[in-house]
């Protein structure tokens, strides 16, 4: 850091981000000492916890691939079930990491440093896992080939790119494949320094060839930092095409409820929300299962989080209130039933599960005591999570239950499946995600030391 | 980089580090090179470094990123096989903007990460060490053979003045 910006600082009496007065090199110790130390009874209790969950998940799939899709409780008016549900919640999930890495890095966020890596590593993985929904929905996984645009012996016969479902195929695979390599480029000098620090031949050789030979001159950091603006300035408006595409799916319908164009701003605002409300939920944890990051985590960095929570929250119910009014004052009698049916109608609890979820209990946060407390922000951050999957239920299920034509209205029958396989994909999530706190450091080592200095006196009086 | 001694200079402290890289480069040296755990701040200036040519890159594969997605499109939909969904217009331009932009930035991000590993030719087999910590505290500054008035003990005792902690001749870079 400059020196006028130094004093800035120390004129506003900043914060420090990292506690505990540390040093260059206990930054180094500190983060890759959970890579490096044999792994603790509690993480391998987890460990094998979540991937029971996944071997179930597993199981079920396996089930409703080789039976069929009727296994689960899709049925005539309700073709879109807990699959298309569950992956709009995983998308969405992914998107605070993004947000957290790209859009917070062009703002010049310092915070943002200590939690970037588990929120992007976080984004990789619930693609990961919301990429399969669509794939088994599809109810012939073994043909998803035919979803991409290849030259074929039918015709040729083409993919149909008028349909958002296939702006859908191309924006999760960019996305997915856009923040893989976003993080893996974070991930390069964090490889070189677990690499330079292996004390066994095995361990050298994996994080060499991760690091790619990784050495930090001052010629590859000056390329380094320009591709890593280049690719935050690229995933911002990717992250928000994403989402903008997905809710295309629904709004470039003509259904009732379905068709608005608050969808977009709506669909990112609560994706954004969801996501936050799921780092909270990991940071929390991972600042239970590692002490030492609690120098690196702070509360600050939480507080700051449950204020973007709120914030976001407060969009996502001016949305819900928005769509109210809109329903009203177009004065179409289709668009006032889907509304009125989906607040009063047979599947109210859900909607107000959703509102009291998404909209009341994140005012907590209003309290300064509250945005600061790890029980309260954890509880609040499990509501966010369950109160954004109802959402996506209440918008797929109340809008394709009753249509226009009330002969053809019908209800969603849940089945032990959908529970099956909503409650399994947490069990492919969290494995992969132990997986990484174990091999990755959780920390962006690199990113974490330029801001080691702000709002503390440098040694040295610089 | 090609097998090339020289001689390093160690620092504790990427300030003091960044300040020495400035006079070595006042001193005359072009070719030098700093190796250091995280980007240090102003480095490049004080290095001499231009700056880095892969937006050009980043633009030509946005470019061609997009241009893809127009070719793609209009081929499949409007040349191979035309196919008349709901009156819309075979070539339907608004309806091919979504593909269109995510093949304008799945290029665009991927090129420039080929073009940072063509950079920094990665990836490197097992790169000469100068010393394993500078990828955790410590910061070199490098003086290779080659440079400008290269002199092994002038080198080694202009980097010591400039307050290195340690000097180490290096036979491979």
């Amino acid at each position: 850091m400059s020196e006028a910006s130094m004093n800035m600082a120390s004129e506003v009496a900043r914060k420090p981000l990292i506690l505990g007065n540390k040093t260059y090199k206990d930054i180094s110790d500190d983060i890759c000492e959970p890579v490096e130390a044999a792994p603790g009874k509690r993480w391998l209790a987890l460990l094998l916890s979540a991937k029971g969950l996944f071997l179930f998940y597993l199981i079920h799939i396996a089930i409703v691939v080789s039976t069929g899709m009727g296994l689960l409780g899709v049925n005539s008016p309700i073709a879109w079930g807990t699959m298309i549900i569950t992956f709009v919640f995983w998308i969405g999930i992914g998107h605070a990491g993004t947000l957290i890495s790209a859009i917070l890095f062009l703002f010049r966020q310092k915070w943002r440093t200590s939690v970037a890596r588990s929120a992007e590593a976080m984004t990789v993985f619930a693609v990961m896992t919301a990429g399969i929904f669509p794939l088994i929905h599809t109810g012939r996984p073994w043909l998803d080939f035919w979803l991409l645009p290849y030259p074929n012996q039918r015709g040729p016969l083409w993919v149909n790119f008028r349909s958002p479902l296939l702006w859908d195929v191309f924006a999760v695979s960019t996305y997915a494949t856009v923040s893989s390599v976003f993080w893996y480029v974070g991930l390069v000098p964090d490889f070189a320094t677990l690499r330079d620090r292996a004390k066994t031949k095995i361990r050298r050789l994996i994080y060499g060839a991760l690091s790619m030979g990784w050495r930090g001159s001052a010629r590859d950091w000056a390329h380094y930092e320009m591709v890593y603006l280049i690719l935050a300035g690229l995933s911002t408006p990717l992250v928000l095409s994403v989402h903008t595409i997905v809710s295309f799916d629904f709004a470039v319908s003509q259904l009732p409820g379905w068709h608005t164009t608050i969808f977009p701003p709506y669909f990112v605002a609560g994706a954004i929300f969801s996501g936050f409300g799921m780092v909270v939920t990991l940071l929390t944890l991972v600042r239970i299962g590692f002490p030492k990051f609690k120098d690196y985590i702070t509360i600050d960095h939480m507080e700051v989080m449950n204020k973007i929570i709120m914030a976001t929250g407060l969009m996502v119910g001016y949305a819900y209130g928005s769509e109210f009014f809109i329903a009203w004052y177009s004065g179409n009698p289709y668009e006032q039933y889907a509304f009125i049916n989906r607040a009063f109608g047979p599947y109210a609890w859900s909607y107000w599960i959703m509102v009291t979820c998404n909209v009341i209990i994140p005012q907590l946060f209003w309290v300064k005591k509250f945005r600061r407390s790890i029980p309260v922000m954890f509880v609040v951050s499990i509501f966010v999570n369950i109160g954004m999957w109802f959402e996506r239920f209440v918008i797929t299920v109340t809008s394709l239950h009753r249509d226009f034509l009330p002969s053809s209205w019908g209800m969603y029958e849940w089945s032990w499946f959908d529970t099956a396989i909503l409650s399994g994909s947490f069990g492919m999530f969290l494995t992969i995600f132990m997986l990484y706190l174990k091999f990755v450091p959780a920390i962006s080592i690199a990113e974490v030391k330029p801001v080691l200095y702000v709002g503390r006196q440098r040694p040295g009086g610089h | 980089m090609a097998k090339l001694g020289g001689v390093a200079g160690i620092w504790l402290d990427d300030h003091a580090c960044v300040e020495a890289a400035a006079k070595v480069r006042a001193a005359g040296f072009k070719k030098f090179d700093a190796i250091t755990p995280f980007p240090v701040h102003g480095m490049e200036e004080a290095v001499g470094i231009k700056r880095s040519w892969i937006p050009y890159v980043t633009f030509a594969a946005g470019t061609l990123g997009l241009a893809s997605g127009v070719a793609l499109q209009y081929w499949t939909s409007a040349v191979s096989w035309p196919i008349n969904v709901g009156g819309k217009p075979f070539f339907s331009g608004p309806a091919f903007a979504p593909v269109m932009f995510e093949l304008t930035i799945l290029f665009a991000a991927l090129f420039s990460v080929g073009a940072l590993f063509a950079a920094c030719r990665l990836p490197k087999v097992d790169p000469p060490v100068i010393d394993p910590d500078l990828t955790s505290h410590k910061f070199a500054i490098f003086i290779p053979e080659n440079d400008v008035g290269y002199n092994a003990e002038r080198c080694e005792q202009l980097l010591k003045s400039l307050g290195a902690v340690e000097t180490k001749r290096i036979s491979a870079y």
